[in-house]
């Protein structure tokens, strides 16, 4: 199962990096978001997998040794990963806005329009 | 006053810095509509003082922990290993009272530079959220903890870049958002290895773990670490998102980017390259000084082709990373030394040298070279506070960025590194080149253009806003220059402990840290 | 963009009361069970996004009452607060504090987390609706101009 889930991390990645490199900005955010996805994964990997139960421990388990903890899949990467999922959901929301802001004074999302400099003499 | 009270205390001082900030931006997100009355002056008055307040306590802290030598707290009682914790030693504690001095110094110029328009759009929370983060990503003593800081630093420059929307913003906002994306995946990948091989998130708990493991795959992990704080550091060859995105926004914005942003990526090169990547000094940190040398030499060379001012400092504030990063390096106790004091000078000098750029623009109305003259003729003081900046960052004796510089190349000399001495030195000589021909340009030539008054601008403020963080960021640098030997001293205790990470282990794994919070319910055992 | 299709808006009534039903139920069994927060605070957003697609984000906003960014102010605040309630009993940041009190013979504690989870709700919902409000309010018209763009 590990090695399945490290060749799609290695797949995601891939696709990830190739299309960040395309020349349009659009292409380049699913770029990053398949590369956040395969990062997800990687972390769910070396979180090791365990086929348990949901990590939650019941009530009753409560006074037992703690070596019976260890049947239960761990939480931690799934905690990693929920709080990674939402910055970059954030971070996706964010730079689609800017990138329409950027499109609308532009007319266009081609990296080559990035060389030139436009800085006004003065700030405004 | 018992231990344990004392113990619980000094926690709540180490999150205040934090904490202050943050209920502050909320309180001005939630009460935005009742406090934009009167041209918005209670959102300012209410962010200053936050500000105020946030330098006291950082220097509270700073005093605490120079006198205890580091101090923690966990949040939410977890013990050691398994919670967040938050911990002060002395380079994180610096580094907050840097980042109180310069938000509290920017946020006053603020008031005057800022226009409404950006005023109303939340200008004030956000620049606040900018502080608690960047507050939060020097105290946390967990990696996973710095990546989320990391990110809420990053959405709030993010939104203060582009505010405004205009075009050089926006283009600027694209080039510094797209490589942050880059950056912050790198950083999360590294972080979910190590985590993988470690098991740990604790920076304490993966300094002891990584020290366990084959040396090849730390060194993997450490130069992924290395790409993604080099690119928010801006060093060679990850810096070019940098030139076009700090002039973009207003000049109050650049110059608390240029102070700190790049300061916390450097910050964090400091910190694993401390306390984790120790292990194969002669390959991570080779790397790392031939990245410095080529940061310096790009950086200052390519300063001195550039018309506009504010590129000029940008491309200067690359330069003087590497100089930063060299003192790492080096990893010995007179290069660690140098770069916190670096650290020091350096800070006041980049930001003050933002703001009197923004002043001498409202003055001469425009930013390049080649329109502006008689500065020095018209605004005599601005030329002197101009000056001392200027002159410290070229590294002049006795300013103090001299001694900053001196304290590098001695302990360049030191490490018996020939060869990268005359970088530093080659750097330093066309540092001084590049402000002599801003002194010569923008202040002595005699020109047509005519000096404007700065109430000419459409200025809400008075002047005065202008004027007390420059003259206050000025004297700080004389106090530096002057007075050396507190801050030496204290990069000197800051050096030393970063050189013992066993110490910082020792302080995070105490008896008082790990100890399980379940005083209750001891029959639960001991697996949580 | 409002779909304007009666099946979906009939539906939507009956939905929406449910799927906010659910919502506080993931978010207040979220502390022994799966659930949580920032579940329910998804499926809460999921409920007014359906509004939003169905009636449009006029009729959303007038729905809603509170603006999506006093929501966020809001749950922060309560987060927040919740963690500062340690400080006073004289625990770090964000301990978990609890009241056990008895309402009918059953048990029923109350502690921080909850108002924490309570401000997470609260937040994940603000911050969903502020981003798919502006994004629905943008008016977006994508040409391709250059070869690249395509």
């Amino acid at each position: 199962m590990e090695s399945l889930l490290s060749i799609a991390v290695g797949i995601l990645f891939a696709t990830g990096i190739y299309m960040m490199l395309r020349r349009n900005l659009i292409k380049f955010i699913f770029g990053f978001m398949l590369m956040g996805n395969g990062i997800n994964l990687l972390i769910f990997t070396v979180g090791r997998l365990t086929r348990g139960t949901a990590p939650i421990v019941p009530e009753e388990l409560e006074y037992l040794d703690g070596s019976v903890i260890q049947d239960f899949a761990n939480p931690l990467p799934q905690a990693l990963i929920l709080t990674a999922i939402v910055i970059g959901f954030g971070f996706v929301a964010f730079s689609l806005v800017l990138l329409y802001r950027t499109y609308t004074v532009e007319k266009s999302l081609d990296t080559d329009m990035l060389q030139e400099s436009v800085l006004p003499e003065v700030t405004p | 006053m018992n231990d344990a009270t004392n113990h619980l205390l000094s926690g709540w001082l180490v999150l205040l810095p934090i904490l202050i900030p943050f209920a502050t931006s909320g309180f001005i997100f939630l009460f935005r509509k009742q406090l934009s009355g009167k041209g918005l002056q209670l959102q300012q008055q209410i962010g200053v003082f936050a500000s105020g307040a946030h330098l006291v306590v950082s220097l509270l802290l700073l005093q605490q922990v120079i006198a205890h030598d580091m101090l923690n707290v966990q949040s939410s009682n977890w013990p050691v290993p398994f919670g967040i914790s938050f911990v002060a030693d002395g380079l994180s504690s610096l580094m907050v009272v840097i980042v109180s001095v310069m938000a509290l110094a920017v946020n006053i110029y603020s008031l005057s530079d800022i226009d409404k328009l950006r005023q109303h759009f939340a200008f004030q929370p956000v620049y606040l959220l900018l502080i608690a983060a960047l507050s939060g990503a020097f105290l946390t003593g967990d990696l996973f903890n710095l990546y989320v800081w990391f990110e809420i630093l990053l959405i709030s420059s993010f939104v203060l870049l582009s505010l405004g929307n205009t075009r050089a913003q926006l283009r600027g906002a694209v080039n510094y958002v797209l490589i942050n994306l880059i950056a912050s995946s790198l950083f999360l990948a590294a972080t979910g290895l190590i985590y993988g091989y470690t098991g740990a998130l604790n920076m304490a708990d993966i300094a002891v773990q990584l020290s366990t493991l084959p040396q090849g795959i730390v060194t993997v992990i450490a130069v992924l670490f290395l790409v993604a704080f080099g690119m928010k550091a801006a060093l060679f060859p990850l810096f070019f998102w940098l030139p076009p995105a700090y002039p973009a926004p207003p000049i109050a914005i650049s110059a608390i980017f240029a102070g700190l942003l790049t300061k916390v990526g450097v910050y964090a090169l400091i910190r694993v390259f401390t306390l984790f990547f120790v292990y194969d000094v002669s390959f991570t940190h080779t790397i790392l000084l031939w990245l410095s040398g080529f940061t310096i030499i790009v950086g200052v060379l390519s300063a001195i082709v550039q018309d506009d001012i504010r590129k000029i400092v940008s491309f200067h504030l690359i330069a003087q990373v590497g100089y930063m990063v060299a003192g790492l390096a080096f990893y010995t106790d007179l290069g660690l030394r140098a770069t916190i004091f670096y650290f020091i000078e350096d800070i006041v000098i980049m930001t003050n040298l933002f703001l009197i750029t923004g002043l001498i623009a409202r003055y001469g109305g425009s930013f390049k070279l080649s329109k502006l003259g008689n500065l020095y003729r018209d605004k005599p003081y601005l030329a002197i506070f101009f000056a001392i900046s200027a002159f410290s960052l070229g590294g002049i004796p006795p300013l103090s960025g001299f001694w900053a510089k001196f304290m590098i190349i001695q302990a360049s000399f030191a490490g018996g590194n020939i060869l990268f001495t005359l970088v530093l030195l080659f750097g330093a000589f066309i540092t001084l080149y590049s402000m002599a021909r801003i002194w010569q340009h923008a202040f002595l030539k005699t020109s047509e253009n005519k000096t404007l008054s700065l109430e000419e601008g459409n200025l809400t403020q008075s002047k005065r806003n202008f004027y007390i963080p420059v003259v206050a960021l000025t004297a700080l640098t004389l106090l530096i220059s002057f007075w050396p030997q507190p801050f030496y001293t204290l990069s000197k205790q800051v050096s030393s402990q970063l050189l013992s990470p066993q110490n910082y282990i020792e302080h995070m794994f105490s008896e008082q840290n790990t100890a399980s919070p379940f005083k209750v319910k001891e029959s639960k055992g001991e697996g949580h | 963009m409002i779909l304007n299709s009666i099946i979906l808006q009939t539906a939507t009534r009956i939905l929406i009361a449910l799927l906010l039903l659910l919502s506080i139920w993931l978010m207040i069994r979220g502390h022994n069970l799966p659930g949580g927060g920032f579940i329910g605070g998804l499926v809460g957003a999921c409920a007014c996004a359906l509004y939003t697609i169905s009636y449009g984000v006029k009729k959303a906003r007038e729905a809603l009452r509170l603006e999506p960014r006093i929501m966020i102010g809001l749950g922060l605040t309560l987060a927040f607060l919740s963690g500062l309630i340690s400080l006073f009993l004289g625990d770090p940041f964000l301990t978990g504090q609890w009241i056990k009190i008895y309402i009918f013979g059953t048990l029923v504690k109350i502690g921080s987390p909850m108002f924490f989870d309570i401000g997470v709700y609260f937040v994940v919902i603000g911050v969903t609706l502020a981003m798919i409000f502006a994004l629905e309010e943008l008016e977006f018209d994508y040409q391709p101009s250059s070869e690249a763009d395509k």
